[in-house]
């Protein structure tokens, strides 16, 4: 396997040719000083997958990201990532971090966004060459962005910002993509879209995605797999074997309703007066004590 | 006029000033863009104003003023980066330090009693320039133009977009302690001409003004170094045919810049037909 990320062509015939698993949690136990955050989670996630992580607020649905991308270190157990251990910059991976949009006045182009995917890492001045220009430009057009590629990043939509984000995570062709809440703040068309986009590059390109929501729904169409983690437990698997009542009342040790609704799935939580906020019916509950 | 200007820069003093105005707005015109993305103002502040100490302390004990000041701001910029890390720390370590170092700098003046020697720090002393100081200054430059160039694409992804620079391996934190490192020599170059207290005029308003000029990351690193240079070189010619101080038409022209950015900045979007929401 070329370890060049560039000149690889990828898909299902070479995902075949490198069994090794898109990722492999084995008993692995992230915990920040005293507070664990996930403890003893075994996962593997084949190539070409696409990994729904769920979960209420704070339950270390980021720090899965974070210790793939080699930046948060394991207390205990082991984690490889395309056959290796976590490995910082690693180039096989893209990243789409949580949106906190852009500053208005920001002098940056979606352009410029999408060319630091490809060199913003390496020293020096610089120029792009003619074909990492056309890289950039076609990372641009795959996800249609094109129309406002040269117009001040800050001025944008967030539905079009998250696009750049897309596109500028995909220059560099990689083979793991990584989506922290990448629908947040979206509305339902472009939570559409944007699914579409990234579950389409995974079917397309064969690449695996790590998509972390707090909505499952957007997704349901996509998930081959759901990892849940809540109070330092976790549940993986299909979305039907995790998300059932019962999976569901042992992870948030507390009853726990979950329901399929004209094809949506609403979770419902009653436990220790935790209480569940009927007007957002998708998101998880907060697990008792979650706030301690 | 003109005349006037032929017959003074016959003068080495003058000659000394304009060679140096370029040297630090080419600097202090790069700085500043990412001073401007970073949100660095109160930095800069606190790396002059103890800079002032520095320059204060050394002239007390007998060195080079220059000299104090470049020791004064470095040791600043090493203190913040490493104890202000986080953007909730820095600035009240930022504060913390410069008080602490305005409190010194008090001390050395009182004990030192020249304030003539003190306001040439506040406000800037272009035209005292001299040959030696020139070449302290070429130095000083040149380590700073070079550092910058080795690290602005690591230094624009990690100040645009930190948390996938990191994420791409780009080391933030580095590059953080080592911009504040640049930032002080580069506040120590700016201070010689405008002084102390009139810094954020050089390591400010050329990068803000850029960003109201355009949105293309390399243009606008042109566009600022032309600010600084158009302000630099511009109040040192005016101040040479006048009595009025280099600050005062150095700050004078970078604000109009500013100014004329902000009011004409719409009508370019306007006529580029840059979507204003």
């Amino acid at each position: 396997m070329s370890a060049n990320g560039r000149t690889r062509h990828r898909g299902a015939a070479v995902a075949s040719r490198t069994p090794e698993p898109a990722m492999c949690f084995d008993r692995a136990t992230l915990a920040y000083g005293d507070r664990v955050v996930w403890s003893e989670l075994s996962m593997t996630v084949p190539q070409g997958e696409f990994l729904a992580v769920l979960g209420p607020n704070g339950s270390g649905k980021t720090s899965l990201l974070r210790a793939l991308l080699g930046l948060a270190p394991l207390a205990s157990g082991s984690l490889d990532v395309l056959g290796r251990p976590p490995q910082r910059g690693n180039p096989d991976i893209g990243y789409v971090p949580q949106h906190a949009g852009f500053d208005r006045d920001v002098p940056l182009r979606g352009r410029d966004l999408v060319a630091l995917g490809i060199d913003g890492h390496r020293w020096g001045f610089g120029r792009l060459s003619r074909a990492d220009r056309d890289r950039v430009q076609s990372a641009l057009e795959d996800v249609a962005a094109g129309p406002y590629a040269d117009a001040p990043i800050g001025r944008l939509s967030g539905g079009e910002q998250q696009r750049l984000r897309i596109a500028q995570a995909l220059v560099g062709n990689p083979r793991l993509l990584l989506c922290d809440e990448p629908l947040a703040s979206l509305d339902m068309r472009y939570q559409q879209e944007i699914t579409e986009l990234i579950g389409g590059w995974s079917r397309d390109k064969g690449g695996t995605v790590v998509f972390v929501t707090h909505d499952v729904n957007p997704v349901l169409g996509f998930a081959d797999r759901v990892v849940f983690v809540v109070n330092g437990r976790w549940a993986a698997g299909g979305t039907d074997e995790v998300l059932t009542s019962e999976t569901m009342s042992g992870l948030y040790d507390a009853p726990v309703e979950v329901l399929r609704v004209k094809g949506r799935i609403v979770v419902v939580g009653e436990g220790s007066g935790a209480g569940f906020d009927i007007d957002e019916p998708h998101h998880f509950p907060e697990p008792a004590g979650a706030h301690q | 006029m003109i005349d006037t200007l032929v017959h003074m820069l016959g003068y080495s003093f003058a000659q000394n000033a304009l060679l140096a105005g370029i040297l630090v707005a080419v600097v202090a015109g790069l700085v500043s863009r990412f001073v401007v993305a970073r949100n660095m103002s109160f930095a800069v502040h606190a790396l002059a104003e103890v800079g002032f100490t520095g320059s204060t302390g050394f002239i007390l004990i007998g060195l080079s003023p220059v000299l104090g000041l470049l020791s004064g701001s470095m040791l600043t910029a090493l203190f913040i980066g490493t104890l202000g890390l986080r953007v909730r720390e820095r600035d009240a370590v930022v504060g913390v330090v410069m008080a602490f170092g305005l409190g010194l700098g008090v001390l050395f003046i009182t004990l030192y009693a020249r304030y003539a020697t003190a306001v040439a720090i506040l406000f800037g002393a272009i035209t005292t320039v001299s040959r030696g100081d020139l070449m302290l200054l070429a130095g000083v430059a040149v380590v700073t133009l070079v550092g910058l160039g080795v690290m602005y694409r690591p230094l624009t992804f990690a100040t645009v977009d930190p948390i996938v620079a990191e994420a791409r391996g780009v080391p933030v934190r580095l590059i953080s302690v080592l911009f504040l490192v640049i930032l002080a020599a580069a506040v120590a170059e700016a201070v010689q001409v405008v002084g102390v207290l009139l810094i954020l005029t050089l390591l400010i308003t050329p990068g803000a003004t850029a960003e109201r000029l355009t949105a293309q990351p390399g243009l606008a690193t042109v566009a600022s170094i032309s600010i600084a240079l158009l302000a630099t070189v511009g109040g040192i010619l005016l101040a040479l045919v006048t009595t009025v101080p280099v600050s005062f038409y150095v700050t004078t022209i970078a604000f109009v810049c500013y100014l004329a950015a902000r009011l004409g900045g719409p009508a370019v979007e306007r006529l580029r037909g840059v979507r204003a929401e």
